[in-house]
Protein backbone atom coordinates (compact mmCIF):
# COMPACT_ATOMS: atom_id res chain seq x y z
CA UNK A 1 0.00 0.00 0.00
CA UNK A 2 1.74 3.05 -0.85
CA UNK A 3 -0.65 6.02 -0.74
CA UNK A 4 1.04 9.35 -0.88
CA UNK A 5 1.53 11.05 2.68
CA UNK A 6 0.32 14.55 1.86
CA UNK A 7 1.43 15.48 5.56
CA UNK A 8 3.29 13.99 8.95
CA UNK A 9 2.49 14.52 12.27
CA UNK A 10 5.30 13.77 14.49
CA UNK A 11 4.06 13.43 18.04
CA UNK A 12 6.76 11.30 19.56
CA UNK A 13 7.26 11.54 23.03
CA UNK A 14 3.74 12.74 23.73
CA UNK A 15 1.50 10.57 26.06
CA UNK A 16 -2.43 9.70 25.93
CA UNK A 17 -4.93 11.43 24.95
CA UNK A 18 -2.50 13.51 22.57
CA UNK A 19 -1.35 11.88 20.12
CA UNK A 20 -4.89 11.19 18.92
CA UNK A 21 -6.51 14.65 19.74
CA UNK A 22 -3.76 16.15 18.30
CA UNK A 23 -4.33 14.09 15.19
CA UNK A 24 -7.82 14.65 15.09
CA UNK A 25 -6.90 18.84 15.63
CA UNK A 26 -4.94 18.16 12.36
CA UNK A 27 -7.12 16.35 10.55
CA UNK A 28 -9.68 19.47 10.44
CA UNK A 29 -7.34 21.09 8.45
CA UNK A 30 -7.31 18.30 5.44
CA UNK A 31 -10.05 16.98 3.06
CA UNK A 32 -11.21 13.42 2.75
CA UNK A 33 -9.45 11.22 1.09
CA UNK A 34 -6.05 13.15 2.05
CA UNK A 35 -3.76 10.57 3.80
CA UNK A 36 -1.61 11.55 6.81
CA UNK A 37 1.44 9.71 8.87
CA UNK A 38 1.59 9.59 12.32
CA UNK A 39 4.51 8.87 14.44
CA UNK A 40 4.57 8.68 17.77
CA UNK A 41 5.95 6.52 20.45
CA UNK A 42 2.88 6.11 23.31
CA UNK A 43 2.76 1.72 23.05
CA UNK A 44 -0.77 3.08 24.22
CA UNK A 45 -1.41 4.31 20.61
CA UNK A 46 -1.66 1.09 18.71
CA UNK A 47 -4.64 -0.21 20.03
CA UNK A 48 -6.16 3.57 20.02
CA UNK A 49 -5.40 4.54 16.68
CA UNK A 50 -7.08 1.31 15.99
CA UNK A 51 -9.80 2.18 17.88
CA UNK A 52 -10.10 5.83 16.88
CA UNK A 53 -10.11 4.78 12.97
CA UNK A 54 -12.85 2.36 13.53
CA UNK A 55 -14.90 5.02 15.20
CA UNK A 56 -14.09 7.87 13.55
CA UNK A 57 -14.22 5.86 9.81
CA UNK A 58 -10.76 7.67 9.01
CA UNK A 59 -9.54 4.61 6.68
CA UNK A 60 -5.99 3.22 9.05
CA UNK A 61 -4.24 1.94 6.07
CA UNK A 62 -1.38 0.50 7.61
CA UNK A 63 1.09 0.31 10.61
CA UNK A 64 4.30 -0.46 11.40
CA UNK A 65 7.26 -0.34 14.32
CA UNK A 66 10.86 0.69 13.76
CA UNK A 67 13.17 1.57 16.94
CA UNK A 68 10.53 2.19 19.46
CA UNK A 69 8.60 4.52 16.83
CA UNK A 70 4.92 3.88 15.92
CA UNK A 71 4.31 5.12 12.26
CA UNK A 72 0.19 5.17 11.51
CA UNK A 73 -0.95 5.91 7.90
CA UNK A 74 -4.37 7.36 7.86
CA UNK A 75 -6.96 8.52 5.09
CA UNK A 76 -9.28 10.85 5.95
CA UNK A 77 -12.89 9.83 5.51
CA UNK B 1 -58.25 -17.90 -1.22
CA UNK B 2 -58.71 -14.17 -0.38
CA UNK B 3 -58.71 -14.86 3.16
CA UNK B 4 -55.03 -16.66 3.19
CA UNK B 5 -53.92 -13.61 0.98
CA UNK B 6 -55.32 -11.48 3.57
CA UNK B 7 -53.47 -13.43 6.56
CA UNK B 8 -49.89 -13.57 4.30
CA UNK B 9 -50.33 -9.89 3.93
CA UNK B 10 -50.81 -9.26 7.71
CA UNK B 11 -47.83 -11.73 8.97
CA UNK B 12 -45.89 -9.82 6.30
CA UNK B 13 -46.63 -6.45 7.81
CA UNK B 14 -46.50 -7.23 11.11
CA UNK B 15 -42.78 -8.73 10.40
CA UNK B 16 -41.66 -5.50 8.91
CA UNK B 17 -43.01 -3.61 12.01
CA UNK B 18 -40.54 -6.05 14.08
CA UNK B 19 -37.58 -5.60 11.94
CA UNK B 20 -38.10 -1.91 12.23
CA UNK B 21 -38.68 -1.64 16.00
CA UNK B 22 -35.20 -3.37 15.58
CA UNK B 23 -33.63 -1.21 13.66
CA UNK B 24 -34.82 1.66 15.22
CA UNK B 25 -33.80 0.23 18.52
CA UNK B 26 -30.37 -0.29 16.81
CA UNK B 27 -29.99 3.15 15.60
CA UNK B 28 -30.87 4.57 19.19
CA UNK B 29 -28.15 2.32 20.09
CA UNK B 30 -25.57 3.40 18.13
CA UNK B 31 -26.24 6.93 18.54
CA UNK B 32 -26.29 6.28 22.22
CA UNK B 33 -22.34 6.32 22.00
CA UNK B 34 -21.69 9.47 19.65
CA UNK B 35 -22.23 12.08 22.47
CA UNK B 36 -20.72 12.10 26.20
CA UNK B 37 -21.54 14.21 29.16
CA UNK B 38 -19.54 14.34 31.85
CA UNK B 39 -20.75 15.51 35.13
CA UNK B 40 -17.63 17.31 36.46
CA UNK B 41 -18.54 17.65 40.39
CA UNK B 42 -15.11 17.25 41.93
CA UNK B 43 -12.15 19.45 41.63
CA UNK B 44 -9.14 17.18 42.85
CA UNK B 45 -6.16 17.29 40.30
CA UNK B 46 -6.54 13.15 39.97
CA UNK B 47 -10.41 13.49 39.11
CA UNK B 48 -10.50 16.88 36.76
CA UNK B 49 -7.31 15.21 35.04
CA UNK B 50 -9.39 11.99 33.68
CA UNK B 51 -12.23 14.37 33.61
CA UNK B 52 -10.19 16.49 30.43
CA UNK B 53 -8.33 13.47 28.79
CA UNK B 54 -12.11 11.69 28.76
CA UNK B 55 -13.57 14.88 27.38
CA UNK B 56 -10.74 15.68 24.53
CA UNK B 57 -10.83 11.83 23.63
CA UNK B 58 -14.55 11.97 23.29
CA UNK B 59 -13.87 14.88 20.78
CA UNK B 60 -11.37 13.63 18.90
CA UNK B 61 -13.39 10.44 18.28
CA UNK B 62 -15.92 12.92 16.94
CA UNK B 63 -18.43 12.27 19.61
CA UNK B 64 -20.13 15.77 20.72
CA UNK B 65 -18.74 15.96 24.50
CA UNK B 66 -20.45 18.37 26.73
CA UNK B 67 -19.11 18.35 29.91
CA UNK B 68 -20.89 20.05 33.12
CA UNK B 69 -19.04 21.58 36.13
CA UNK B 70 -20.58 21.77 39.40
CA UNK B 71 -20.17 21.96 43.08
CA UNK B 72 -15.85 21.28 43.89
CA UNK B 73 -15.69 20.77 39.84
CA UNK B 74 -16.17 24.54 39.07
CA UNK B 75 -12.88 25.53 41.02
CA UNK B 76 -10.36 24.38 38.01
CA UNK B 77 -12.26 27.07 36.54
CA UNK B 78 -11.23 29.93 37.95
CA UNK B 79 -8.51 31.48 36.48
CA UNK B 80 -4.74 30.85 37.57
CA UNK B 81 -4.41 34.73 38.57
CA UNK B 82 -8.16 34.70 40.23
CA UNK B 83 -7.13 34.28 44.33
CA UNK B 84 -10.16 35.12 46.84
CA UNK B 85 -13.95 35.31 45.09
CA UNK B 86 -16.64 35.81 46.87
CA UNK B 87 -19.11 38.10 48.60
CA UNK B 88 -19.71 37.42 51.85
CA UNK B 89 -16.75 35.90 54.59
CA UNK B 90 -18.29 32.62 54.09
CA UNK B 91 -17.69 32.22 50.16
CA UNK B 92 -14.41 34.32 50.85
CA UNK B 93 -12.66 31.70 53.07
CA UNK B 94 -13.83 29.28 50.81
CA UNK B 95 -11.88 30.10 48.43
CA UNK B 96 -8.77 31.04 50.56
CA UNK B 97 -8.76 27.63 51.44
CA UNK B 98 -9.57 26.06 48.73
CA UNK B 99 -7.70 28.32 45.32
CA UNK B 100 -9.13 27.64 42.09
CA UNK B 101 -7.33 27.04 38.78
CA UNK B 102 -5.60 24.69 37.00
CA UNK B 103 -1.93 25.14 38.60
CA UNK B 104 -3.61 25.08 42.06
CA UNK B 105 -5.42 21.71 42.10
CA UNK B 106 -5.18 18.93 45.01
CA UNK B 107 -4.66 15.43 44.60
CA UNK B 108 -7.84 13.62 46.45
CA UNK B 109 -5.37 11.15 48.34
CA UNK B 110 -1.55 11.72 49.52
CA UNK B 111 -1.87 15.57 48.74
CA UNK B 112 0.48 16.38 51.40
CA UNK B 113 -0.05 19.62 51.60
CA UNK B 114 0.90 20.49 48.25
CA UNK B 115 3.55 18.19 47.82
CA UNK B 116 1.73 15.19 46.19
CA UNK B 117 1.04 17.68 42.84
CA UNK B 118 4.20 19.00 43.03
CA UNK B 119 5.53 15.49 42.62
CA UNK B 120 2.77 14.74 40.05
CA UNK B 121 3.31 17.72 37.77
CA UNK B 122 7.36 16.92 38.16
CA UNK B 123 6.05 13.20 37.10
CA UNK B 124 3.65 13.88 34.21
CA UNK B 125 6.44 16.38 32.80
CA UNK B 126 9.14 13.57 32.92
CA UNK B 127 6.33 10.79 31.13
CA UNK B 128 5.08 13.94 28.60
CA UNK B 129 1.38 13.67 30.39
CA UNK B 130 -0.24 16.71 29.65
CA UNK B 131 -1.02 18.83 32.13
CA UNK B 132 -4.76 19.73 32.93
CA UNK B 133 -4.40 22.71 31.58
CA UNK B 134 -3.03 21.87 28.40
CA UNK B 135 -5.78 19.03 28.07
CA UNK B 136 -8.56 21.94 28.53
CA UNK B 137 -6.73 23.90 26.01
CA UNK B 138 -7.34 21.04 23.34
CA UNK B 139 -10.78 20.42 24.91
CA UNK B 140 -11.92 23.73 23.87
CA UNK B 141 -10.28 23.70 20.74
CA UNK B 142 -11.76 20.39 19.76
CA UNK B 143 -15.35 22.16 20.87
CA UNK B 144 -16.04 20.58 23.94
CA UNK B 145 -18.97 22.11 25.50
CA UNK B 146 -18.07 23.19 29.24
CA UNK B 147 -21.13 24.26 30.77
CA UNK B 148 -20.30 25.96 34.47
CA UNK B 149 -23.37 25.15 36.90
CA UNK B 150 -25.24 28.61 37.35
CA UNK B 151 -26.42 27.81 41.10
CA UNK B 152 -23.53 26.65 42.45
CA UNK B 153 -21.72 29.24 41.02
CA UNK B 154 -23.90 31.38 42.83
CA UNK B 155 -23.71 29.50 46.11
CA UNK B 156 -19.74 29.53 45.82
CA UNK B 157 -19.96 33.09 44.94
CA UNK B 158 -18.23 32.77 41.53
CA UNK B 159 -19.11 35.17 39.07
CA UNK B 160 -18.42 34.47 35.39
CA UNK B 161 -15.35 37.32 35.65
CA UNK B 162 -13.60 34.95 38.07
CA UNK B 163 -13.73 31.79 35.44
CA UNK B 164 -11.82 31.53 32.23
CA UNK B 165 -13.01 32.38 28.86
CA UNK B 166 -14.00 29.89 26.21
CA UNK B 167 -17.31 28.67 28.47
CA UNK B 168 -21.04 28.05 27.59
CA UNK B 169 -23.31 30.23 29.58
CA UNK B 170 -23.86 29.37 32.65
CA UNK B 171 -26.97 27.03 33.05
CA UNK B 172 -28.92 24.30 34.88
CA UNK B 173 -29.75 20.77 35.81
CA UNK B 174 -32.16 20.81 33.18
CA UNK B 175 -29.90 21.72 30.59
CA UNK B 176 -27.69 18.86 31.53
CA UNK B 177 -29.76 15.95 31.63
CA UNK B 178 -31.30 16.69 28.48
CA UNK B 179 -27.81 16.91 27.09
CA UNK B 180 -27.43 13.86 28.41
CA UNK B 181 -30.71 11.65 27.20
CA UNK B 182 -28.80 9.95 24.63
CA UNK B 183 -25.39 10.19 25.47
CA UNK B 184 -22.91 8.24 27.47
CA UNK B 185 -22.90 9.88 31.36
CA UNK B 186 -20.02 9.78 33.48
CA UNK B 187 -19.94 11.23 37.09
CA UNK B 188 -16.85 12.07 38.23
Amino acid sequence: MSATVTKTLDFKGLSCPLPIAKTAQAMRELSPGDVVEVLATDPGSVPDFKAWSENTGNELLEHTEADGVFRFVIRKA
Amino acid sequence: MTMEASTDTQQYDAALEGLAKELDAHEKQSAKHKKLVIFAWSGDLDKIWPTFILATTAAAMGMKTTVFFTFWGLFPLVRNDVRITGDNWMQKMMSFMNRGGTEHLHLSKMDFAGMGPAMMKKLADEHHVASPQELLEVARDLGVELIPCGMTMDLLGLTKDDLIDGLAEPAGATTALAEAQDAVTLFI
